[in-house]
This record gives C-alpha cells, sequence and structure tokens, in this order.
C-alpha cells in the first residue's frame, strides 16, 4: 500500500504563548487534490509550513508520503506567496527556478546538467523560458508567480503546496492556473490553501476549512455549517448539517 | 602614490586593504541581502571586549579579538534564531557589554598602554607581515566556505523558508556565515577600526546591488568598489596626513552618495515611464 500523502495527527502549534492550532486531523491520500479555506489569522500558512517541515508542531505528528517533512525535501514543492519575495534581490528566473533542485544531494556548489533541463522545462511550462535572464524584480506580480512554481515544478515533487495561488495572479492566468494545475494534479498531489473561495475550482477534490481547527470533507463541497464555523465564530465543535455542493450553488459571484 | 610605495609600511597598507577588500565584499554582500548589518555592527563592537580580554590575559589582542567576536556571533546566531522578536535587544546589549568589558578588562591590565585609538579607527600603517598571512587565511576560508555552498546561501538569502522546506542546511549556513562575519570584522578592524566597520561591509554592497543581476556578480562588484575606496582613502590619508581609516570611509560615503544621486537623476529622466 502507498503511504498517505499527507497524515496529520493531532497537532497543536502555539507561537508566543498564543495558540494558533488546535487538534488538527487530517488524512490526505495521494493523488489528491485539497483545498485548506480560512480567513486570514486563522491559521492557514501556519498549517501549510507545519506540513512542510518549515515549523515543527508543539503537539503532535506529521507525515508527508510517510516520513516526516524535513526527511523528504526532494519529493515536496513549495509555492509561497508572491508577496514574501523579496523583489530587489539581484537573482535571475533561471537562477530562481535551479533552486528547486537544491534537495537534490551536491547541488549547493553547482547544478548538474539534469537540473539545467528540468529548470528549462519547467520554466517552459509557464512560458516564463524567454524571461530566464530578467532578474526576478523586473517582473509583474503575475510573471514572478508563474517562476515560484517553476522552482516549485523543477522539483518534480509529488506532493506540491501552494499558499494564496491566485494572490497577484491577473485574471487570464487564473484560468491557465487552474488548467496547468488539473494536469500537474494527475502527477502529484496538489494542496492548495487560500482565504478566497473563488480557489474552489471544479479541480479540488476536497475541502478543508480552518480556523484554528480544521473541519474536512473527504469530497470537493462545504456545508453550510463550515463556512460559518471557519469564517464567522470561534470554532466549538463540528455540526453535521446538510451539505451542499458549493461549486454548484455559489452564486455571488 | 607610487614614491609612496617605497615605504615598506604603505605597501603593507595597501595589501592589507586589498586583502580585506576581497572578504568584506564577499561576507558584506551576504550581510546586507540577509539583512544583519546589526549584527554584524554588534561583532564589531562585542570583538573590542575580546582585545581587552587578551590584553588581559597577556595574548595577542587580534587572536583575542578573533576568538571572542567568534563567541559572540554563535551566540548571536542562536538568539536571533530563537527569538526573532527580542534578536535586536540582545544584540544591543553584546554590543555594549562587549565593549564595556574591553575597556574595564584594559584597565585592569596594569603595564600597558592601550592604544584604544587604533582598534576604534583602524592601524592600517602599521600592519605586521604575520597579519597578512593572517588576512589573507581569512580570504581563503571566506571564498571556499561561500564558493562550495554558494547555491545554497543564494537560495537561503533570497528564500529561507523555501530553502528550509527543499532540505538547504539553513540553520548551519546560519552560523557559519556569522562567524566569517566574525573573522572579517577582526580583519576590517585593522583596516578602519571598529566603528567603521559597519560602513565597509555596507557600503559597496548597497551600490553593487543595483547594478547587479546575480549574487556573485554583486560580490564580486563590491570586492572591486571596497578596493577602489581603500586605494583612494589610502592615497588622500597620505597626501593630507589624515587619518586613513576615517578617510577611507568618507571616500565610500561620496561614492554612496554620488550613486543616489545619480540614481535619482536617472529616474527622474525615465519618469515618463508607467
Amino acid at each position: 500500500m502507498q503511504p498517505l500523502a499527507i497524515e496529520v495527527n493531532d497537532v497543536w502549534f502555539s507561537y508566543d504563548g498564543q495558540l494558533v492550532l488546535r487538534e488538527v486531523n487530517l488524512r490526505i491520500e495521494q493523488g489528491e487534490f485539497l483545498a485548506i479555506l480560512g480567513p486570514n489569522g486563522s491559521g492557514k500558512t501556519t498549517l501549510l509550513k507545519l506540513m512542510l517541515g518549515i515549523l515543527k508542531p508543539t503537539r503532535g505528528t506529521i507525515r508527508v508520503l510517510g516520513q516526516e517533512p524535513w526527511t523528504a525535501p526532494d519529493r515536496i514543492g513549495y509555492v509561497p506567496q508572491d508577496t514574501n519575495v523579496n523583489k530587489d534581490f539581484p537573482v535571475s528566473v533561471m537562477d530562481v527556478a535551479l533552486m528547486g533542485r537544491l534537495g537534490q544531494p551536491g547541488r549547493s556548489r553547482r547544478y548538474a546538467t539534469e537540473d539545467r533541463v528540468l529548470a528549462k522545462e519547467a520554466l517552459q511550462k509557464v512560458n516564463m523560458w524567454e524571461y530566464r535572464h530578467r532578474p526576478i524584480g523586473k517582473l509583474s506580480g503575475g510573471q514572478r508567480q508563474r517562476v515560484l512554481i517553476a522552482r516549485a515544478l523543477a522539483a518534480n515533487p509529488r506532493v506540491v503546496f501552494m499558499d494564496e495561488p491566485t494572490a497577484s495572479v491577473d485574471k487570464d492566468f487564473q484560468t491557465e492556473l487552474y488548467d496547468f494545475l488539473k494536469e500537474l494534479n494527475t502527477r502529484a498531489t496538489v494542496v492548495v490553501v487560500s482565504h478566497d473561495l473563488s480557489v474552489l475550482s471544479s479541480y479540488v477534490k476536497s475541502v478543508a476549512c480552518l480556523n484554528q481547527t480544521l473541519f474536512f470533507h473527504d469530497a470537493a463541497e462545504i456545508t453550510q455549517e463550515m463556512i460559518d464555523m471557519a469564517y464567522h465564530c470561534p470554532v466549538e465543535l463540528i455540526a453535521h448539517g446538510l451539505p451542499h455542493r458549493v461549486l454548484r450553488k455559489h452564486e455571488e459571484r | 602614490m607610487i614614491e609612496a610605495l617605497q615605504f615598506e609600511f604603505m605597501r603593507h597598507a595597501l595589501l592589507a586593504g586589498l586583502l580585506a577588500s576581497i572578504a568584506c565584499g564577499i561576507i558584506g554582500t551576504l550581510v546586507v541581502v540577509n539583512r544583519i548589518v546589526f549584527i554584524s555592527g554588534g561583532i564589531a563592537h562585542a570583538a573590542y571586549g575580546g582585545v581587552g580580554l587578551a590584553f588581559f590575559l597577556g595574548f595577542p589582542p587580534l587572536l583575542g579579538a578573533a576568538g571572542f567576536s567568534l563567541v559572540v556571533s554563535t551566540i548571536m546566531a542562536m538568539v536571533t534564531l530563537s527569538n526573532k522578536q527580542r534578536a535586536d535587544t540582545i544584540v544591543g546589549v553584546l554590543w555594549a557589554v562587549g565593549m564595556a568589558l574591553g575597556i574595564i578588562l584594559t584597565d585592569l591590565s596594569a603595564g600597558y598602554n592601550v592604544d584604544l585609538m587604533s582598534y576604534l579607527f583602524g592601524s592600517i600603517l602599521a600592519v605586521p607581515r604575520s597579519d597578512l598571512v593572517a588576512m589573507a587565511a581569512v580570504d581563503l576560508l571566506v571564498v571556499a566556505v561561500v564558493g562550495l555552498f554558494y547555491n545554497s546561501f543564494l537560495a537561503m538569502s533570497f528564500d529561507e523558508e523555501f530553502a528550509v522546506a527543499t532540505g538547504v542546511p539553513v540553520k548551519p549556513l546560519y552560523f557559519a556565515l556569522l562567524a566569517m562575519t566574525a573573522f572579517v570584522v577582526v580583519m576590517v578592524i585593522r583596516v578602519v577600526g571598529l566603528i567603521l566597520v559597519i560602513a565597509l561591509f555596507t557600503i559597496p554592497p548597497y551600490i553593487a546591488e543595483r547594478y547587479s543581476g546575480s549574487l556573485r556578480g554583486m560580490m564580486t562588484f563590491s570586492v572591486a568598489l571596497s578596493s577602489l575606496f581603500t586605494v583612494i582613502g589610502l592615497w588622500l590619508s597620505y597626501l593630507f596626513n589624515l587619518t586613513s581609516g576615517a578617510t577611507i570611509i568618507l571616500v565610500a560615503a561620496f561614492f554612496f552618495f554620488a550613486s543616489l544621486l545619480i540614481d535619482r537623476l536617472r529616474k527622474q529622466r525615465n519618469l515618463p515611464l508607467p
């Protein structure tokens, strides 16, 4: 049996005495496409960083592909929020894409030909190969997002994590991005984290709502209760309400 | 300048300036892009504690400074990694405590008439051959470490969290960076003194950053600028009989403001751009 893509067992996390996450449980099979939704400050990014091994849980365990996250970096792809990128940094598009290869042993001093090939393919996939010599600071927000995606792809990851993928992307690329993620999902598990319900495209296979704790539904649907709890009140318990398919009924847009 | 080079101390000074510029340009670049200028200033000042300790215990001052600032840099690395919120306060405290300790220890070292000024503002005109050898060794160390781990340093400086998620050993690299900073700081103390170290660390990379397409390019350009500043500074200080360290810094400052001005003019010309 192949290991679960992600396994989060009773994870608690507090920062500076503040409880950020409590009792989070999550089990994701390989090949899933999970969207984690939650308002700002709900702990989404924290949960993401825990799954990436950037942070360590105060309590509980996390496994990615059956291993502790920091022991499987060569199989994990990470696309951070564009706002975290230092835009003055003197680095070219190609050099950023190559960073995705650093999880392979011995890349610290120099990259192999294979790395350049994979970085090139990744840049071509997001239509950024022609910009390869351009400094990262001279790109638009959407272009930079594409480069960050290419960087994650260059690793040939089996699980890809994305933080607010649509935040700085223009409308044109948004559609393209979803097609692209769908294609990626045929090869890798995809986890998308967002405060924006519009990430719920038809490609999302399951949804979880987060506000300190997690409400998980093993389908691309959210119950009214999940939304209410995650977005409006301090969460106390999970109620089983009548589920309705968000993707079909979402009329506010 | 040519006639000045008849003197051995001037030849040593020139060589010391150039050797310091190599390490300074490389480590200064990493210090600037990693935004640890304040930490490097803290290490530089705390190094005086090591000078005092060396006088007190009777071993070579620069060796004392190197050992002491290595310890201080390790403490600072631990503090900044474990408690980012309060790190600047603790760095500030270590900064002051190191200096105070150095002054008290030299007070207690009877018989020594310590020239405090030479540590505060440098003593580039009195560099013995042995120091040149030590400086070359530090250069070699810096070039080797940064060269061997260049891609990892680049990833860490550009996007630390991604680097961690990708398995780059960010913590050891950070300790190594601060340890190298400590060695380079002590080396630059010879040239411009511990008060002015920050200027030579930050001004060349600051100018270089705007004209560089890669971190490697920024390092190379910083080394070139730093060399230029020390050579011009030395020459002016010889011509007008001025304190070398301070003259070097003022030359650097002149180029710094000139680059700001050029930038502004360029921006004004390009104003119609969207």
